[in-house]
């Protein structure tokens, strides 16, 4: 029994030591990104070569759930170190309080630097990408145009995926239904032009599998599940580079979008969250990230060091940009909860 | 008349040391008694912590309500003098400035606006930008200033809304879950028909668990007759069938079904191979290929595979009970097979079968994930309807009180149950 006791303080005694001696060493800094091929590019762009550099890093995913963060920081129990947002999220954490602001002498960067750097004082602009439609060539015939994809059933039958989420959904829908895209923020503002939208996308109700994590929609695509998806521009490259996927991008009214890092406030590794940022701020690593997927960095500095073989593929090339619909993020800081709340409504009904 | 010698002269009957022998047993009695809480304890304590606590909480949290009352003290106090009629006085702008200037600095605005904006929608926006605005407002007078940001706060009904949000504690949560709402003057209306959702949602649950209850017992009566009829060892062997999908998790299960029952999956080849695609198309029941994922029929297919189990087990273990010798003694008396059946046997089976649909009752109500996954939008029950508050909206409230609506559905049905069939008649086994 003696023994026993004895044997059991020891193992007590040197777990300890080694937890004290890990907890010295680095913070286990938990990111917590977009999944599936746009995580696994920041893997090999950012968290390795970091942990190679001496830290510690664990991964978590979401879908872009804001409410999670906010839970997190109401309870005082922030549990993520960084977040990958997008910028509606970050405007509306940043009014609510969820994120810290961001000190940008302390990360030593240079904020003129970074293309929408100002937008926003709760984060550091990461990524520009694309809310984009596709379909898989050998299937399904060239649309004329985004709306001739999504809205007209009767051209293409079969479903179509779409993200679970109001964001750019309500923009398509307007434009779709005749209005001018640079009127689709006046009309979205009443509560009449709400309606509208809702009226719009009710015609494709019942053709419409709704996706939430972005690997879903190259996924559904692949399977034959549906004839077009909306999906994040880099999804479907990585379908189309990676898995030899036939997929063809609609760049047709594309929606671009940055993605932004993010600190929820009151976590106990600030000094760990500046690091990281900093690190993978770099316009080195900004441009290594292009190599696996096709989001352009909002770094300018890290431009002149991207592969030019790629660049045909970023949402910013000229080819690309033709008819693009650049979304308010403002306006959906603003009204993204409203509207949110009434697609679920409206989705449930 | 042996032992009323033994008795003592006062009356009172003794243990062996002299104590009252009533006493004594009682003390027994306590220790014994106190053995068996020992025993119970750490149960009594764990379902405490892990159920009774919580559900206290999640009561709590459905009527509990703070973000007004702490963000805009000085303006609630203000307005408590406010007659309700006319515009409020000076005095509420210029305490709605001061308590707009301290929340913008500690970027709580947008926790105001979201709360008010559950009553005024599309309000959440205009108190943002009041937020910031405000900052900038130096000096009084405040009223015109304020209502020259933005014209809702020159309409009293704004402030109707913000004096009765100031108390900590609100209905609105548990009235909105029952597509009711208080309309500025405080008295109970319904919501507009776009919004009205949780009445549905509600028969929609009650629905589905009512249908899949009804389906896995006409399902699970038969073969559990079978399996109790049976001889030993081929009862054995065909138990196996219905207890190893009971062992498996009921995500794997529900996993299996979104792949069979894919567009073109196995299901539909299935419907193609037999003809019964051709058939339906025939009929005009279907207009090509079935699109069985995420619908209704997919839904209520994957639940009744995983609540058959519950249903049938406990029918099972009561007709094991049941000894042939009525039947026999009922046909004797000349009963046909069918009407002996009816009137004899049935009757006897319905303890096991009230236990086991209301086991399987009661799990349907609170189904999540088997409705997230193979449900479309439509199919999804009040669960599906907690987690998206909690993880897309962040309303805790709103979580809390259709959380108190599900408890009162169940607790209701329980009642009923035991006016009609009695608890105490309930078998499990």
């Amino acid at each position: 029994m003696k023994k026993f006791a004895t044997l059991f303080g020891a193992a007590l005694l040197a777990g300890s030591a080694l937890g004290a001696v890990q907890a010295y060493a680095a913070d286990d800094l938990t990111i917590t990104s977009w999944g599936g091929a746009y995580q696994e590019s920041q893997r090999n762009a950012f968290f390795k070569p970091f942990v190679d550099a001496g830290n510690k890093v664990t991964e978590a995913e979401y879908n872009g759930e804001i409410a999670k963060v906010r839970a997190m920081v109401e309870a005082k129990a922030v549990t993520w170190d960084v977040v990958d947002v997008d910028t509606q999220t970050a405007l509306a954490g940043c009014a609510e309080g969820a994120f810290e602001t961001i000190d940008w002498g302390k990360l030593g960067l240079d904020k003129s630097k970074f293309i929408g750097g100002d937008v926003t004082d709760c984060a550091v602009p990461n990524i520009l990408y694309s809310t984009v439609a596709a379909y898989d060539t050998s299937k399904t015939k060239d649309p004329a145009n985004l709306f001739e994809a999504l809205y007209d059933t009767a051209k293409f039958p079969g479903k179509r995926a779409l993200q679970k989420s109001p964001f750019v959904n309500l923009e398509w829908a307007l434009m779709a239904d005749g209005v001018a895209p640079e009127d689709v923020y006046k009309v979205l503002g009443t509560d009449e032009g709400v309606e509208r939208a809702f009226k719009k996308l009710d015609t494709i109700k019942k053709d419409v599998i709704w996706w939430e994590s972005g690997a879903q929609g190259p996924q559904l695509l692949a399977d034959g599940q549906v004839v077009f998806a909306t999906s994040w521009n880099g999804r479907f490259y990585n379908a189309i580079k990676t898995d030899k996927k036939p997929f063809k991008i609609i760049w047709d009214r594309q929606a671009p979008d940055w993605d932004w890092w993010a600190i929820p406030k009151g976590t106990p590794k600030l000094d760990g969250a500046y690091r990281f940022i900093a690190f993978a701020s770099d316009p080195q690593r900004m441009a290594d990230q292009t190599k696996w997927i096709s989001y352009g960095p909002a770094n300018k500095d890290a431009a002149p060091k991207i592969d030019p073989a790629i660049l045909p593929d970023l949402p910013s090339a000229p080819d690309n940009l033709k008819t693009v619909f650049y979304p308010d993020p403002t306006f959906w800081g603003d009204k993204g909860d409203e509207l949110r709340e009434r697609f679920n409504a409206w989705l449930a009904q | 008349m042996a032992m009323a010698q033994a008795l003592p002269d006062d009356g009172v009957m003794r243990a062996a040391d002299g104590t009252p022998l009533k006493v004594a047993l009682a003390r027994a009695e306590r220790r014994e008694k106190l053995k068996a809480m020992a025993l119970v304890a750490p149960l009594f304590a764990f379902i405490i912590f892990s159920f009774v606590v919580p559900i206290l909480i999640m009561l709590w949290n459905a009527v509990y309500d703070p973000d007004v009352s702490q963000n805009m003290p000085q303006t609630i106090q203000a307005l408590k003098s406010w007659d309700g009629k006319d515009l409020p006085s000076e005095e509420v702008y210029a305490a709605f400035v001061a308590d707009m200037k301290e929340a913008q600095k500690n970027k709580q605005t947008a926790l105001i606006g979201k709360r008010l904006n559950y009553e005024m929608s599309g309000i959440r926006s205009k108190v943002v930008a009041t937020g910031r605005k405000a900052a900038t407002i130096e000096a009084g007078p405040y009223k015109d200033q304020v209502i020259a940001i933005d014209k809702v706060w020159g309409d009293p009904d704004t402030w109707a809304t913000i004096k009765r949000s100031s108390s900590a504690y609100t209905p609105f949560y548990v009235l909105s879950m029952m597509d009711l709402r208080q309309n500025p003057d405080g008295h109970v209306e319904a919501v507009p028909a776009d919004r009205a959702i949780y009445r549905s949602i509600l028969v929609r649950t009650l629905g589905i668990s009512l249908f899949v209850t009804l389906m896995t017992l006409l399902l699970g009566y038969p073969v559990a007759y079978l399996l109790a009829t049976s001889p030993q060892k081929t009862a054995s062997i065909m138990m196996m069938f219905v207890l190893l999908p009971f062992w498996t998790s009921l995500l794997v299960r529900t996993t299996a079904w979104m792949v069979l029952m894919q567009d073109g999956g196995v299901f539909a080849g299935m419907m193609h191979f037999t003809g019964i695609t051709w058939f339906l198309n025939l009929i005009g029941a279907l207009n090509g290929e079935p699109q069985l994922f995420k619908t209704r029929f997919a839904t209520i297919v994957a639940m009744t595979h995983i609540q058959l189990p519950f249903t049938l087990l406990p029918i099972y273990s009561v007709m094991k009970t049941i000894s042939p010798t009525y039947m026999r003694a009922a046909k004797s008396l000349g009963g046909t097979p069918f009407y002996s059946f009816v009137r004899v046997y049935v009757p006897q089976t319905l303890p096991g079968v009230a236990a086991g649909c209301l086991l399987t009752f009661i799990l349907c109500l609170g189904y999540y994930i088997t409705p997230a996954l193979v449900g479309g939008p439509t199919d999804q029950m009040i669960s599906g309807f907690i987690e998206r508050s909690i993880n897309s909206e962040n309303n805790w409230g709103k979580a809390s009180a259709l959380g108190v609506i599900l408890l009162t559905a169940t607790l209701i049905l329980y009642y009923v149950y035991n006016k009609l069939v009695g608890i105490d008649r309930m078998k499990l086994g």
